[in-house]
């Protein structure tokens, strides 16, 4: 359970201040999928940033599972699992050991790490990739190796940077495909997209951000009914009131 | 503290995966700059050598005018040459490093009892002159010495006249203490290998995983960041100090093949040499990495990056420079400065002067909080929001 009360967040000074989050507000709740959708620049990242505690928003709250992020950063870290905008790999070391490395950050044993470990390879079907090292990866196979550590320790709660962002159609469709097992397990999955097919087939929730201000908070049948509009495409450039930054 | 283990191993293994750290940290680090100082004292001592015991080649402008002076010089191993036209050209432009030059009134003067004329032409500012040109003015002025010995003599007066003065020097160097006027510069070559072993990884763990874009994941975990910093610290001052090592052990050994007993110099480069340099050199890794990775974690980019480090590489030579042109005594509070308590220390050690232990462990203490405060602003650096965001 994700719970963001009321944030704001700007950046630099004086003339050349930029509002990037201006009082966002919403819930992401345990077994659903919760999108965040909006134009390039209208605050989704820097929003997620202050969610994994990377950022200090100027005023507002993070409840993670209840846990204030202001309070205990590292406690709200441990029940999160990040996909961030940057997901850079150690190059030199192979997909198995960037993996390790981040499980025993997070304080796991060694027979639960290999346990969680395989069961995401498995999952994520990136066995045979395992033991190269990342250099030269593609890009499905970075996304990959990304998710696997970022889930390593079993988040309950898993956030998501623009997660399809670069895959190809295979790696996409797969992609979704996990987002959906990872509801079925009961875990609160929030992702953003500035994609509106992605988040139309795979929400329970749409949350509309635009110019760092939440525009519509509903189920995807209720935004398409709240504007009147029967393709959701619409409904959106109608949401943020113009079709600048938006793509297929 | 696991964590910190962890980021420390990590780092460690991630780094040894890269050949060209490994090769700077191994080799270029640690055995270049002692292997080439090693190398460049060869040749001054073997030209020193050369230069003593090797006949003196001399043009010698009207060498008819003089013969008696001309012999005594042949037999004191001088190889007397034909003087080039214009004796000032030749020395200016190189072409012999010192000339003499006798004066046509020289046999008239000397057989009337008064000054005879010679000229000595030489370029003082020519460094590889000098030996030569010192040479000739002893031997005329033994001569000259002698002559007028002879004359004193010859009207029945004791030569001893002339000495109303006994001058005995009494040299109180030892060849330990004249070698430390050569190896000045060591200190700065050691502190060098510090710089050269630990700048791969202060870029690498900061600069470079931001510029990969790891580094936000990275922070995304739940540890504190003063954890992932002091990992990341210690994996960088475990390089710099495995380079240091390593350079401190290849100069002692190579330093015993040197021809230094030759010029009545000798070293210290024993175990106990090794030890305590190690010890002195220890925090000072620590401070010299938690101040390579703060400027580093300043950088926006792996370039920048490297381009700051150059810079700070240059700082060390300032202490060395100091010691070098203005030699002081060494006073106790100089052993609690940083980087120049290292400089005094080391150059003592190898001098083989007596350095008190409470002085090493001031040296190594007043270092080791610098270190702790390098670490510690860094610390601060990481905890900025600006840190984790690359572009």
């Amino acid at each position: 359970m994700i719970e963001v009360r009321n944030l704001h967040k700007a950046f630099g000074k004086g003339a050349k201040r930029v509002v990037a989050v201006d009082g966002v507000s919403f819930s992401a709740r345990d077994g659903e999928i919760t999108g965040l959708l909006g134009p390039n620049g209208a605050g989704k990242t820097t929003t997620l940033r202050c969610l994994y505690t990377l950022m200090q928003p100027d005023s507002g709250q993070v409840l993670v599972d209840g846990i204030d992020a202001a309070v205990d950063p590292v406690a709200v870290r441990r029940r999160l699992g990040v996909l961030p905008d940057a997901r850079g790999l150690y190059k030199r070391l192979t997909a198995r050991e960037n993996i390790d490395y981040f499980a025993r950050l997070h304080g796991i044993e060694t027979q639960t790490m290999h346990q969680r470990r395989e069961a995401l390879a498995d999952a994520l079907e990136m066995r045979d990739i395992l033991d190269r090292r990342t250099e030269g990866f593609s890009q499905g196979q970075r996304v990959k190796t990304a998710i696997a550590r970022a889930l390593v320790h079993d988040p309950k709660n898993v956030i998501l940077d623009e997660p399809t962002n670069g895959l190809d159609v295979m790696s996409t469709r797969a992609m979704r495909g996990f987002l959906k097992s990872m509801k079925a397990e009961g875990r609160c999955v929030l992702f953003s997209s500035h994609i509106m097919q992605e988040v139309a087939a795979l929400c329970d929730r749409i949350v509309v951000i635009a110019r760092g201000r939440v525009v519509a908070d509903e189920s995807p049948d209720a935004l398409r009914a709240q504007t009147g509009e029967a393709n959701l495409e619409e409904a959106f450039v109608k949401l943020i009131g113009t079709d600048e930054g938006l793509a297929a | 503290m696991n964590s910190v283990i962890t980021v420390f191993l990590k780092e460690v293994r991630e780094n040894l995966r890269d050949r060209r750290t490994v090769i700077n940290t191994l080799f270029t680090g640690p055995l270049i700059a002692p292997l080439l100082f090693v190398l460049m004292i060869n040749v001054m001592v073997t030209r020193e050598l050369n230069k003593a015991e090797a006949p003196l080649p001399l043009p010698v402008a009207g060498a008819q005018y003089a013969p008696n002076l001309i012999a005594a010089l042949k037999q004191n191993n001088v190889e007397i040459k034909d003087a080039p036209a214009d004796a000032e050209r030749a020395v200016r432009e190189q072409d012999a490093d010192v000339v003499l030059r006798i004066d046509a009134d020289f046999a008239k003067a000397w057989d009337k009892g008064e000054p005879a004329q010679v000229e000595v032409i030489f370029d003082s500012s020519r460094q590889d002159a000098r030996g030569p040109t010192e040479r000739l003015r002893k031997l005329l002025d033994a001569y000259g010495q002698r002559t007028g010995a002879l004359r004193l003599l010859a009207r029945g007066l004791s030569p001893i006249i002339l000495k109303p003065l006994a001058v005995a020097d009494r040299d109180q160097s030892t060849p330990q203490s004249r070698s430390g006027l050569m190896f000045g510069f060591l200190p700065y070559f050691f502190i060098i290998g510090v710089l050269i072993g630990g700048m791969a990884l202060a870029i690498d763990t900061t600069a470079g995983e931001r510029e990969r874009q790891s580094l936000e994941p990275l922070l995304a975990n739940p540890v504190p960041r003063w954890q992932i910093l002091a990992g990341k610290l210690g994996a960088t001052t475990a390089f710099a100090i495995t380079t240091v090592a390593l350079s401190i052990l290849a100069f002692a050994v190579v330093g015993q093949f040197l021809p230094l007993q030759k010029i009545g110099m000798t070293l210290t480069l024993g175990a106990r040499f090794v030890a305590l340099t190690l010890f002195v050199m220890l925090p000072l890794a620590a401070m010299l990495a938690a101040l390579q990775t703060l400027v580093a974690a300043f950088a926006k980019s792996y370039r920048e990056a490297q381009t700051y480090l150059g810079l700070l590489n240059l700082v060390p030579i300032i202490p060395t420079l100091l010691l070098t042109i203005l030699p002081i005594k060494t006073q106790t509070w100089m052993y609690a400065v940083p980087l120049l308590g290292q400089q005094v220390t080391i150059l003592r050690l190898m001098r083989g002067d007596p350095v008190a232990d409470s002085a090493l462990l001031l040296c190594f203490a007043c270092t080791a909080v610098a270190a702790l405060l390098a670490a510690l602003v860094t610390a601060k650096i990481y905890h900025s929001e600006r840190l984790a965001i690359s572009a």
